[in-house]
């Protein structure tokens, strides 16, 4: 089993959701983070005062899977995700070592 | 035609000051009810320029943990002082007595009936209008040392200074101290409320130091909607604060509205094309800032120049105070948190000083006392500023520095770290 981390742009997230339920994702946790990468940030002035403001906020997802699922779950992500232009985001890839339902107690794939 | 209007407002301004300002002793005076209805409504006015409007106006400009400790100040300030105002202040500034100080024949309000008159209008009316201008001078103090002056030092200090400043200056120039006497004009409280309240803002910033993180940290506003509320608040408020200061209904007070919504719209457009210009970006806070700018700097001259000369004069302030609160704070370094010295004391020096110049009635305004030139009005104008200036600054910085000594003036760091909220009042402004 495979976790994908996905870092994107909060405006694009509908799209991301849309092309993942689109090869049967059936769940994601999503989370309101900030960060920066190449995107540089902006300068906020206040009166006198400047602010340069480094970290954006992106948002990050959290998609647990199988193995065979992975490139298309990263495909779906750029397809959804994608507008061209520097702080698109990244996806990160890592193993999974277990899976719980808590409800029920099932275990690995079956609680995906 | 022209000629014609400005002869018509000068009769109106010369009968109406002649009458209703000067004439605390005219037994004789009826009430108006025109003028009376209108005057209840301008101190109502005043009373929403104070709250919500300056405390939204600041409250939005600071810190979300400290938003709760600026509503409370502006909020029980103004409660505060209003009881004050009513035990002394009001006898103090509006009672016969020195040059400085009134007298104390009204203290507890004593011999004020229903049917006391001042002007054309009950006493109780005039005296509750000015209690109003009383209350929220010092409550644009507490601008000045935001985010971490003690609030039962704050009370302690808008108390006295209600008493040793702010009465006697309003005395001075409205209550038949010298600075009426000699002929300096104020309007509506360029000198009494904004230069009296912005010295004191700086001279407070200055004692208590800066806020622990200044120019390391970021300290942004926390939310510019609601300083855009209390800015326009205030815009609204100032009308009942200027026209009311006419005390009447009539030409004069005409003449004040029109004015009033003339300087600050020009000090709008003025502040925010200067900073597109030199920043970049035409910002909210730097309109909202300008229309306070402009409203100072008419506060005074607003009975007494052209429409055209306040535009001019919006104009103006918003350049002066935008340079203060940029070039000038950032050179000198001091921690005046929401510039009541940039935009109140130096827009409300602007103000007063342009009103020797822009009343000549060469310059569309209402004319000169007799004999009166131009460089003599605007020494009488600057005599008044340097007395505002000298008199609020020494004081408000022994008495700062006497409740330092006694009580404390500031916070702990921790407890500016944490937030005044949650220390000072036990709760915080917004649930996450």
């Amino acid at each position: 089993m495979k976790q994908v981390v996905a870092i994107i742009k909060p405006f694009k997230l509908d799209d991301v959701r849309e092309s993942l339920s689109e090869i049967g994702i059936q769940g994601l946790t999503v989370s309101e983070v900030k960060g920066f990468g190449r995107q540089k940030g902006h300068t906020e002035l206040y009166r006198g005062a400047e602010y340069v403001v480094d970290f954006l906020p992106k948002l990050k997802l959290d998609i647990a899977i199988d193995d065979d699922m992975v490139d298309q779950v990263i495909e779906a992500i750029i397809k959804g995700a994608n507008t061209g232009k520097i702080g698109d985001g990244k996806i990160f890839v890592y193993p999974l070592e277990q899976v719980v339902r808590i409800r029920t107690g099932e275990t690995g794939s079956e609680a995906l | 035609m022209k000629f014609f209007m400005k002869i018509m407002i000068m009769f109106a301004f010369i009968s109406t000051t002649a009458f209703s300002r000067l004439a605390y002793a005219d037994a004789a005076a009826t009430i108006d009810t025109g003028s009376t209805a209108w005057m209840i409504t301008a101190t109502v006015l005043v009373i929403l320029m104070t709250i919500p409007g300056l405390a939204l106006f600041y409250g939005g400009m600071v810190r979300s943990k400290n938003m709760l400790s600026i509503l409370m100040q502006v909020f029980v300030t103004f409660s505060l002082l209003s009881v004050l105002w009513a035990l002394f202040g009001y006898s103090i500034a509006f009672t016969d007595g020195n040059a400085y100080f009134g007298g104390l024949s009204k203290a507890f309000l004593a011999g004020i009936t229903s049917d006391s008159i001042i002007g054309e209008i009950p006493e109780y009316v005039f005296m509750t209008f000015q209690m109003t201008f009383a209350a929220i001078t010092p409550a644009l103090i507490i601008g000045g040392f935001a985010e971490r002056m003690k609030f039962s030092s704050i009370l302690v200090f808008v108390s006295l200074w209600l008493i040793l400043v702010y009465a006697p200056i309003a005395h001075m120039v409205w209550g038949g101290g010298w600075l009426g006497e000699l002929g300096a004009k104020d309007f509506a409280g360029g000198t009494v409320v904004h230069i009296n309240a912005g010295i004191a803002a700086l001279v407070g910033a200055l004692v208590v130091g800066k806020r622990t993180g200044y120019r390391k940290e970021a300290m942004p506003p926390h939310n510019l909607t609601m300083t855009m509320i209390g800015a326009a608040l205030l815009w609204v408020g100032w009308f009942g604060f200027n026209v009311g200061s006419e005390l009447a209904v009539d030409g004069t007070a005409g003449l004040v509205l029109i004015n009033t919504q003339l300087a600050t719209s020009a000090a709008v457009i003025g502040w925010m094309f200067a900073e597109w210009l030199l920043k970049g970006k035409p910002s909210m806070l730097g309109a909202a800032s300008g229309a306070v700018a402009g409203l100072v700097a008419i506060t005074p001259a607003c009975g007494f120049i052209s429409p055209m000369g306040s535009i001019v004069l919006g104009f103006a302030a918003s350049f002066l105070s935008l340079w203060a609160v940029s070039g000038l704070k950032n050179a000198l370094g001091y921690d005046d948190t929401l510039d009541v010295f940039g935009v109140h004391c130096l827009s409300g020096i602007l103000g007063a000083l342009a009103t020797g110049v822009l009343m000549a009635s060469s310059l569309g305004g209402v004319g000169y006392d007799d004999g009166i030139t131009m460089s003599a009005q605007v020494v009488k104008q600057a005599i008044a500023v340097g007395t505002t200036l000298v008199w609020s600054g020494v004081i408000s910085f022994i008495l700062f520095k006497v409740i330092e000594m006694v009580m404390g003036l500031r916070v702990s760091e921790e407890t500016e770290r944490e937030g005044l909220d949650i220390v000072e009042h036990g709760e915080r402004a917004y649930q996450d």
